[in-house]
């Protein structure tokens, strides 16, 4: 037990250093030569070093268990350890030292503190409150949420048309289920580069201007500056969200007693009308008596000289974020579509003709039989695809969508010349995106994994 | 007497290293970048992706451009040929790290010269080829005719990672305007999506705008509004530190200069050498010694103007005759009226 907590308490000194080193810089600092050559090659990671320290006692805890219940040799079990250890180390610290010595004969030096510099540079997508006064750790999140939203919007999108589209392969009818094929190879085999650039210059080429946009409904407009649509001006808007989320807790509420009341009296409860009613009725609540009012603004046509337009007022989607997403969902729904059709066909023929024998119509037998066992093969894989769904987000540079590659590593690289440290935090951020699916992916597989009772 | 001998013993061993390295030049003892150039055998020279009259390649992948001929001025000087040079097309955001990283021995690629990047980024700026300044473009339609014209809600395209943003941010800011940023990372995606009509002004340097204007579907309707909003002196950059090689890359920009204020073209520069000025003859070469104090040989000269013309010869090639920019406005000699003015060879 006392090799556990001093693993612990190694790990939290690493994440303490770390973090203190990529905020505030060196405890200690000097300048002597000495100090340059071999202390602040091995300072420099230091971190590292205590992580190290902190995983060779969690192994030894672990180690120590099993030795006291196998009665394994510790020495054989130690040494080949020791030597990848060693190896890995000497790889890094090899690394390190090289940087470090070119970045010191160049005059370069390495640390974060440019983070709180102003940026004095403009980005034209921001969902948070951003302008150019701000600090360049605000750029870092600006272009965080707007890779964040893409990838996201993304992945909703190309899980829908992927599901759709992957049913429709296999669907008996001879024109959807060859439109489906088409669809895949053609959109499969195109390189998402291409595709992003076709989407974007095309649609620029195509889409009107805004004075020249004939309006959807009277009030959505789609030109080539954005598309934009009616926005609503909120007055506590707060209160508003409070009871949307008050909505989803009762119907998780709900949904878990309902489950609880099948189980043991066996009765049914119309969940899903409750939850509709649930999700429509709370809100509509806040309005009569929460003094909730939101009022709905139309875009209106603004002229800023003889032949250019905007709109005004309303909320606008620029046009490179729709390029984007269409691009991208478009290109990864079709293999989304292919783990779809896998997962279908991997289940076998005995499940839809016992299914059907029992009398359930095909809808019943697709819901209720097959997509519970075929999500089981379909996830691992999809989750490969939502993956790499986000990492392609980064081409988003390319049609000046300003994500995280576009403002982080792209401008504020450029304006601080802070290379090695910004793209480090880049390729760290993108890794902790990716795990972090990755985590919640496996986590659901778990979950809709067959248990045994 | 053991004095004696010590002496003599560093003498002989001057001696002994001056046979030694009597093959390699004294530049290239001192200098780092220049023992790589003459190891190679070529230079490599950072320009841009595509800039007409700056660094632009034609369809057989032959570079042209004033910021190309700096290479080549240079490629002359310590190689001999202003051929052997090896460009690499840089994007702005590529451009500081590969200089940094080795991976070119010159950056000429209009840079504009700033405080924070000669300090900041441990670069030296070694001289200035073309004095820019940051302008507008429009739609001859829209009727704008001045920046006073702009109002609220302007959407602006432009290049990511150059001072541009900055300017553009500043300028606008310091009129209250509000404006819609859209910064791609390549120029020939600004340009398109400006020609699209994307945005109602396309702002850069006012040389890139008259050579990205000749991409345009269509030239003519696009019109540069006449304000300047920024200074943008544009040259060439060498890694901080090897003093030598900036020495070079600085006097070799600086000759092309005096050659053409001296009159000595590609086509006189042999005759020159026995010119009745004592100026033009040294700076061909034919007086004095200015090419050894450079590390270099005295012919030096003589090849960066024979081979690639003096930076008059230079200018009418690239940006005049082509019709980019055939006013040359600041960028004539001091002694014409504009503001090219460079401390002298001698």
């Amino acid at each position: 037990m006392k090799l556990k907590l001093l693993s612990y308490f190694f790990f939290l000194l690493g994440a303490v250093d770390l973090f203190y080193k990529l905020f505030f810089g060196a405890i200690f600092e000097s300048d002597s030569d000495f100090y340059y050559a071999y202390i602040r090659p091995f300072v420099t990671f230091t971190p590292f070093v205590f992580f190290a320290i902190g995983g060779i006692f969690l192994k030894e805890f672990r180690v120590r268990n099993t030795v006291e219940i196998y009665g394994t040799s510790k020495y054989k079990y130690y040494t080949p350890q020791f030597i990848v250890f060693t190896f890995t180390l000497l790889i890094f610290a090899y690394f390190i030292f090289n940087a470090q010595t070119n970045m010191d004969t160049r005059g370069i030096e390495f640390g974060f503190h440019f983070l709180r510099q102003e940026s004095s540079f403009d980005v034209n997508f921001s969902l948070i409150e951003y302008d150019g006064s701000h600090s360049y750790a605000r750029v870092y999140l600006v272009g965080l949420i707007n890779t964040l939203l893409v990838a996201v919007t993304g992945i909703i999108f190309c899980t829908v048309i992927g599901v759709i589209v992957g049913v429709a392969r296999l669907s008996p009818n001879y024109l959807i289920r060859k439109t489906a094929a088409g669809y895949i190879e053609f959109f499969r085999n195109i390189p998402l580069i291409v595709q992003i650039f076709f989407w974007y210059f095309a649609a620029l080429r195509t889409m009107p201007l805004p004075e020249k946009t004939e309006p959807l409904f009277g009030v959505i407009f789609l030109s080539l500056k954005g598309l934009y649509v009616p926005g609503l001006i909120w007055e506590n808007l707060n209160i508003f969200i409070y009871s949307i989320i008050v909505a989803i807790v009762a119907i998780i509420l709900i949904k878990n007693y309902s489950n609880k009341l099948r189980d043991n009296e066996g009765k049914q409860l119309p969940v899903l009308y409750i939850s509709i009613a649930l999700i429509l009725i709370l809100p509509a609540i806040t309005f009569l008596i929460g003094g909730v009012s939101a009022e709905v603004e139309i875009p209106v046509l603004k002229q800023l000289a003889k032949t250019s337009f905007i709109f005004e007022g309303g909320a606008r989607i620029p046009p490179e974020f729709m390029a984007l997403v269409l691009a991208l969902s478009l290109y990864t729904a079709t293999f989304v579509a292919e783990c779809v059709r896998a997962g279908i066909e991997g289940i076998s023929k005995g499940q839809k003709e016992a299914a059907a024998s029992i009398g359930l119509n095909r809808k019943q037998v697709l819901n209720l039989i097959i997509m519970p066992q075929a999500l089981r093969i379909i996830i691992p894989p999809t989750t490969n695809q939502y993956l790499n769904l986000t990492k392609n987000s980064s081409l988003a540079a390319l049609i000046a969508y300003p994500d995280l590659v576009l403002v982080f590593a792209g401008t504020a690289l450029m304006q601080t010349g802070r290379a090695i440290e910004i793209i480090m935090i880049v390729m760290f951020t993108y890794l902790t995106i990716s795990l972090v699916i990755s985590l919640f992916m496996n986590w659901y597989n778990k979950r809709i994994a067959i248990k045994e009772k | 007497m053991s004095k004696y001998i010590k002496q003599l013993t560093s003498l002989v061993a001057m001696v002994l290293m001056m046979f030694v390295f009597a093959s390699e030049t004294m530049a290239a003892k001192k200098s780092k970048t220049m023992k790589n150039v003459l190891k190679k055998g070529f230079l490599r020279c950072g320009v841009s992706q595509g800039v007409p009259g700056f660094s632009n390649p034609d369809a057989s992948g032959n570079w042209t451009g004033i910021d190309v001929d700096v290479c080549r001025a240079v490629a002359a000087a310590v190689l001999g040929d202003a051929n052997k040079v090896k460009f690499t097309g840089l994007t702005a955001k590529e451009r500081f790290t590969a200089l940094n990283a080795g991976e070119i021995d010159m950056l000429s690629r209009n840079t504009t010269w700033t405080l924070s990047r000669d300090a900041d980024l441990s670069l030296t700026f070694v001289g200035v080829n073309f004095y820019d300044g940051q302008g507008f473009m429009v739609r001859k339609s829209s009727g704008i005719t001045s920046v006073n014209q702009f109002k609220d809600g302007i959407s602006a395209c432009t290049n990511t990672g150059t001072t541009t943003e900055l300017n553009m941010r500043d300028f606008f800011d310091s009129r209250g305007i509000k404006y819609e940023p859209v910064a791609f990372e390549k120029a020939d995606e600004v340009v398109a999506a400006y020609d699209a009509g994307r945005c109602d002004t396309y702002t850069t340097d006012k040389s890139a705008l008259a050579a990205q204007r000749t991409k345009m579907s269509n030239p003519d309707d696009h019109i540069t509004l006449p304000e300047t909003i920024s200074k943008e002196p544009l040259g060439p950059v060498v890694r901080q530190g090897d003093h030598v090689w900036e020495d070079i890359v600085r006097w070799s920009l600086n000759v092309m200069i005096e050659a053409e204020e001296y009159g000595v073209t590609s086509a006189n520069a042999d005759a020159s050498k026995t010119s009745n000025n004592p100026a033009i003859k040294r700076l061909v070469g034919a007086e004095g010694e200015l090419g050894l104090a450079l590390g270099l040989d005295n012919d030096w000269s003589l090849r960066i103007i024979k081979q690639v013309g003096n930076y008059g010869e230079s200018y009418k090639r690239n940006l005049g005759d082509t019709g980019i920019l055939p006013d040359r406005g600041p960028n004539e000699l001091w002694t014409k009226g504009g503001i090219l003015y460079v401390s002298p060879a001698r």
